[in-house]
């Protein structure tokens, strides 16, 4: 333990503490704008400066360790003077205009401004004015980009992608995509925690509300809405609902009065997606012969993305299954308008989720399975519904709870739980477990691939068939699996992949809360409302027995081939785009 | 009114003076960070505050010249940015009236020429192409890459033993590297900047000296592998001993009597004491290291057929012939031959002779030294250009000035004088300096007539050449002598077989022969199809920020030169305890401060 005043308080903390966190410990408030616990602590933005007795210069309080007998003073004149300069020199190359601003209001920039007492500049502003491609679902604004470097770290330390890096030097430094490549030609596999980690508007998802707002306000046009589960997690934070307050039942009823014809639960697609998935593991277990091992989930198109760029010689072992959204897209323009008499034509399908890789998937051209059009039209991630929400005035404090549209607004336990780490997983294995056994697998039998360790296994007997499992969540765990898989070192049967942190309740499209990781927290709400759940298990779904009996047949049909899968190599990663250049060029 | 005044320094021009030192000073360690546009366009405005403003291309000329490069780094840069930049800076060379616009002129054109990737990269792309390699400035300065902050901090906290164990994660001889490292590193030390560069070789020398206790490093379990390494230099024993640590079993092949190469048979002992050599040579052999000395390998085919993968480090033993008249008169010898016989201790006896060194480099001052400690009444070194241009290390050459030596510099050896087959003087031709060619000024015969030095012996320093004509002549490419390989150092058509140090590289430092075998061993394990890694295993002491505080650089001492040219003992003194203490607080920790912070800090393994 080291002994050290602060502020004239007297505390005693164990070696290794940043003067940060012993400030934290003795109550005392450091304000910090690049600072985040662990993954960036590299004392960049100078505002978390501090002065030591004995030394001239000031401190950064988030990298530097208390020494035993060190005396900080944390809010001298000389401290907030250098803290509020800095903040008025980052601000000289930040756009400020905060009412056009999506981050207004939860920016910390803009708060920690605020606190320093920030009233003008005394400098000019010079704003780098660099260009982005605006189609790109993930959009960089370095007018408003800080250099804080954690969408670097981020991308780097978390997700293994290394998307970004330094892009100039000095003055002129900004953070852009690595070499200076467009975006659409790097490796992003579009998992958005650059945006979730970055303190300003400077990242953001690609807005998409305009379209929907045109589409709503066509009579000709019917639309229709899916809700995917994490959504329920956090959808009410802006106005500060708690988790008890921010049902998926009141966000129904708070995406009524925006005039959506039909509102729908993606945890049923989730249900389709276990039946389709779980059917396919099987098939593969029974099939025996040169089958390549382990099977990787496809519900995640970070995930897809990712392994398409990074490890094409695995990509035939990822499952054909559809995402969730993907299926209901398909199943909406199909069965769904067969069943309400409408023009699949007709139908716009607007898919409500934490992610940015959904927006690239709903675009790809192998996603118009149903009748020629994209099966989802649009997605919008948590913030933009939230925004449509605020826009359209309501008032969700004074809401009651909604219902879903029937018959697709029901769900299981299983379906909620796939927004968390091992969810699908678990999900999988209580359906794959009824098919192997013929019985109901007992309640939370396999809850050992739940919780947020990075990387987690599991071994399970299935009628007979043992079935070795493991769950990543972030790629950079994925990354790590998939190296040992190819080494050699490990062996699995069936992996799930989620490429954020924690599951989709960890997604980049989920409401922004700076500094904070709340993936375990949100991860609670699913299984929470699992474990009341009327059904917990997929195959119990009576919405899931009834599309089978009248649309379907049976999992893996012909038309479920056609509607629910999809060939995992029709569309091409920039990766795999430079192999093929590659390989067509060596023929020549 | 008083009609003369004596020239004052004003308090400003102090002031002036002062911060140009301060510049020179960044401008010297610094060199490895900056964007080459953003230090083109800043370097022009600078040279544009210089200018008195009479004449156009000077006054206006670097000023815009200076924003069309603000354009480029602002992202406003066309194709056609960089002919109007090209343009304008070719203008201010041609037409300036003195050296102030003119030089300006041309180093922005040579900057523009030879940075013109990194423009284009700019103006196509928004970002600069040049790689940052400054993570942390020693560290990328060290061409094997030592965690030198991190060796500071233990010899900081009297942890020598660890600071030893962490050099030795990348360079396994931080004995002789304490003794007689070029250091490198110290060029871009950040402390430059406060007052003088950190003395790294003093800390690590001092760490080397005050190990509290032997280890053993971790040695992975045996491979079975076999691998031969054909020369005990350097380069050698280093790719030997990393070798080891992967758990294969490397042999090295060694023609002279004893292990070392040039650490032996080049630098002399009292640079490098033989005791503390084989202090270290033993050290390293002890970890698993076969050695069979005098075994000139002849056959590279054979010996590839015997073992999983060959290493060729040979050096750079053969000499340079002046080709001049007399050269083969009785009493001319070269500095390879002079230092081979005193590395195998068979000193030659100089009592009474007048030596002369035909030579500039360090190699020419150590043959110099080591014939004043033979006995030689006189040595005189002489030069073709002037001492200035000398490549000897500044150290050396005040070392040999010391110690007796006379530079003749600017004479141009013609012929050896002989008398009845012997040597009996060394005629040279004076020269005078001329213009800078390839980067150095190039003399020429001065009209003046030749002179004859009367000398007994001439000892010809002018360069080593590789013998490598044997291995040549069995199918291995080479390139002016130098053994050429891939980029991974195998050699093509050799499955198996890999070279470095010297040999391939041409001659060079020994911490360059150390990285080279350090790259050799990571290869050659890859290619016997293995992943090992060599770790770091040195808990560090936390960082502490102390503020500026100013304090120069510690230089070791030597002993007076009236002693040190009687024997062969050590000429310098390592640190006193306070000394090293005092030297080790200075470092300015570019771990942790500043980019490091961000991306370098520490090499954890490799």
């Amino acid at each position: 333990m080291v002994n050290v005043t602060i502020d004239g308080r007297s505390i005693s903390v164990p070696e290794h503490t940043t003067i940060l966190e012993a400030a934290r410990e003795a109550g005392i408030h450091i304000p910090t704008l690049c600072y985040l616990k662990e993954l960036n602590e590299i004392g960049a933005c100078r505002v978390c400066v501090v002065e030591i007795d004995g030394i001239d210069q000031l401190v950064a309080a988030c990298n530097n360790y208390v020494l035993d007998g060190m005396v900080v003073r944390t809010a001298t004149p000389k401290v907030l003077e250098a803290r509020k300069t800095n903040v008025e020199f980052i601000l000289t190359q930040h756009d400020s205009q905060c009412t056009s601003c999506g981050r207004s209001g939860n920016c910390n920039l803009q708060s920690v401004a605020n606190d320093l007492g920030v009233l003008g500049l005394p400098y000019e502003k010079h704003l780098p004015g660099l260009p982005w491609d605006l189609s790109f679902p993930l959009i960089r604004n370095n007018d408003k980009c800080i250099n804080c470097l954690r969408c670097l770290q981020v991308c780097d330390k978390v997700q293994a992608s290394y998307v970004w890096d330094l892009g100039n030097r000095a003055s002129h430094t900004n953070v852009n995509v690595a070499g200076g490549a467009p975006i659409r030609e790097s490796s992003c596999a579009l998992c958005g925690q650059c945006i979730t980690h970055c303190p300003t508007a400077a990242l953001r998802e690609r807005d998409d509300t305009d379209a929907v707002w045109q589409a709503l306000a066509d009579p000709e046009v019917v639309t229709i809405v899916q809700i995917a589960p994490s959504v329920r997690t956090a959808w009410g934070d802006p106005w500060g609902l708690t988790g008890d307050e921010a049902t998926v039942e009141r966000l129904v009823s708070a995406l009524r009065p925006l005039g959506f014809d039909y509102i729908i639960n993606t945890d049923f697609s989730a249900d389709l997606t276990i039946m389709e998935e779980g059917s396919e593991l099987l098939h593969r277990l029974s099939e025996g012969g040169d089958v390549a091992w382990p099977m990787f989930t496809s519900c995640c198109p970070g995930w897809v993305r990712f392994i398409k760029e990074h490890y094409p010689q695995l990509v035939d072992q990822v499952s054909t299954s559809k995402s969730p959204q993907q299926m209901f897209g398909a199943v909406v323009k199909s069965y769904y308008a067969e069943q309400l008499g409408v023009d699949p034509h007709k139908i716009f399908s607007v898919s409500i989720m934490p992610c940015l890789a959904k927006k690239h998937e709903c675009a790809l051209p192998s996603m118009r399975d149903a009748c020629g059009d994209p099966d989802v039209d649009v997605v919008l991630t948590v913030r933009e519904m939230d925004r449509m929400i605020r826009r359209a005035g309501v008032d969700v404090h004074a809401l009651e709870d909604g219902a879903f549209d029937e018959p697709l607004g029901v769900g299981t336990g299983a379906g909620i739980i796939f927004g968390a780490t091992g969810g699908v997983m678990e999900a999988a294995l209580r359906t794959a477990s009824y098919l192997a056994t013929g019985s109901a697998p007992e309640e939370d039998v396999f809850a050992d691939v739940r919780g947020l360790d990075g990387w987690k296994e599991a071994t399970y007997d299935l009628g007979g068939t043992k079935l070795r499992v493991a769950v990543a969540s972030g790629l950079g765990n994925a990354a790590k699996l998939c190296d040992a898989l190819l080494a050699g070192e490990v062996a699995y049967d069936f992996v799930e992949v989620m490429a954020c942190p924690g599951g989709c309740v960890g997604g980049g499209g989920q409401p922004i809360h700076d500094g904070m990781e709340r993936q375990y927290e949100l991860g609670q709400v699913l299984y929470g409302l699992d474990k009341v759940a009327t059904y917990r298990n997929s195959y119990e779904n009576p919405s899931i027995v009834k599309v089978y009996d009248e649309f379907f047949g049976e999992p893996l049909s012909e038309r479920a081939e056609k509607l629910l899968h999809t060939d995992q190599h029709a569309w091409m990663m920039p990766a795999e785009q430079r192999a093929a250049v590659a390989a067509v060029e060596t023929e020549l | 009114m008083a009609r003369l005044h004596v020239m004052e320094r004003s308090a400003a021009q102090a002031v002036m003076d002062d911060l140009h030192t301060a510049v020179e000073k960044r401008l010297a360690v610094s060199s490895l960070a900056p964007c080459p546009v953003e230090f083109t366009a800043a370097f022009v405005g600078m040279c544009a505050t210089q200018s008195c403003g009479k004449c156009t291309p000077c006054r206006i000329g670097l000023g815009v010249l200076k924003e069309l490069m603000d354009d480029v780094l602002e992202g406003r840069g066309t194709e056609k940015s960089l002919e109007l930049i090209e343009k304008t800076a070719r203008t201010i060379y041609l037409s300036s009236d003195c050296a102030i616009g003119y030089e300006a002129g041309e180093m922005a054109l040579t900057a523009i020429r030879g940075f013109r990737d990194d423009f284009e990269h700019h103006i196509n792309k928004h970002t600069c192409g040049f790689t940052q390699s400054q993570l942390v400035p020693c560290v990328s300065g060290c061409p094997s890459g030592v965690d030198i902050p991190g060796y500071i901090s233990l010899v900081e906290a009297g942890r020598y033993t660890d600071a030893v164990r962490l050099i030795r994660k990348d360079n396994p001889l931080p004995i002789v590297c304490g003794l007689v490292c070029e250091h490198p590193c110290e060029m871009y030390c950040r402390r430059g900047m406060v007052d003088d560069p950190m003395n790294i070789r003093g800390l690590k020398r001092y760490a080397t000296e005050h190990m509290e206790s032997d280890y053993t490093p971790h040695h992975e379990p045996a491979t079975g592998k076999r691998v031969a390494v054909i020369g005990g230099g350097p380069a050698g024993l280093s790719a030997a001993y990393y070798l080891a640590l992967m758990g294969h079993s490397p042999k090295i092949f060694e023609a002279r009597k004893h292990l070392g190469g040039m650490l032996r048979y080049g630098i002399p002992a009292y640079r490098l004491p033989r005791e503390r050599l084989d202090e270290e040579i033993n050290w390293l052999i002890k970890q698993g290291i076969e050695v069979e000395l005098e075994h000139k390998v002849e056959d590279l085919a054979s010996l590839r057929s015997e073992f999983d993968a060959v290493y060729l480090a040979i050096g750079a033993h053969s000499d340079n012939k002046l080709g001049l008249e007399g050269e083969d008169a009785d009493g001319v010898i070269s500095a390879v031959e002079m230092l081979r016989a005193i590395g195998d201790d068979e000193l030659p006896d100089f009592t009474g002779e007048r030596v002369c060194i035909v030579g500039g480099g360090n190699v020419a001052m150590d043959c110099a030294r080591s014939a004043v400690r033979c006995g030689a009444e006189k040595v005189t070194i002489v030069y073709r250009r002037r001492v200035a241009d000398m490549t000897a290390q500044d150290e050396e050459i005040v070392g040999a000035k010391e110690e007796g030596c006379e530079l003749l510099e600017l004479h141009a050896p013609l012929r050896i004088a002989t008398e009845g087959g012997r040597v009996s003087g060394l005629v040279v031709q004076p020269q005078i300096i001329g213009g800078l060619k390839w980067g150095r000024p190039a003399p020429r015969d001065a009209q003046a007539d030749e002179v004859t030095i009367e000398c007994n012996r001439v000892i010809v320093a002018i360069g080593q050449v590789i013998e490598s004509e044997p291995f040549a002549a069995q199918g291995v490419a080479t390139n002016r002598g130098k053994i050429v390989t891939n980029p991974d150092g195998a050699i093509e058509g050799f499955d198996g077989v890999f070279s470095g140090g010297d040999c391939q590289s041409g001659p060079a430092t020994v911490i360059r022969a150390i990285n080279a075998g350090k790259v050799a061993a990571a290869n050659i394990d890859h290619y016997l199809g293995f992943d090992h890694q060599i770790t770091l295993d040195v808990e560090l002491p936390p960082v502490q920020f102390k503020g500026k505080i100013s304090c120069a650089r510690c230089e070791m001492p030597f002993r007076e030169s009236i002693e040190r040219i009687h024997d062969f003992d050590d000429i310098e003194k390592g640190y006193t305890a306070e000394e090293a203490l005092q030297e080790a607080s200075r470092c300015l920790r570019c771990d942790h401060f500043g980019f490091g912070a961000f991306r370098g800090g520490r090499i954890e393994q490799w």
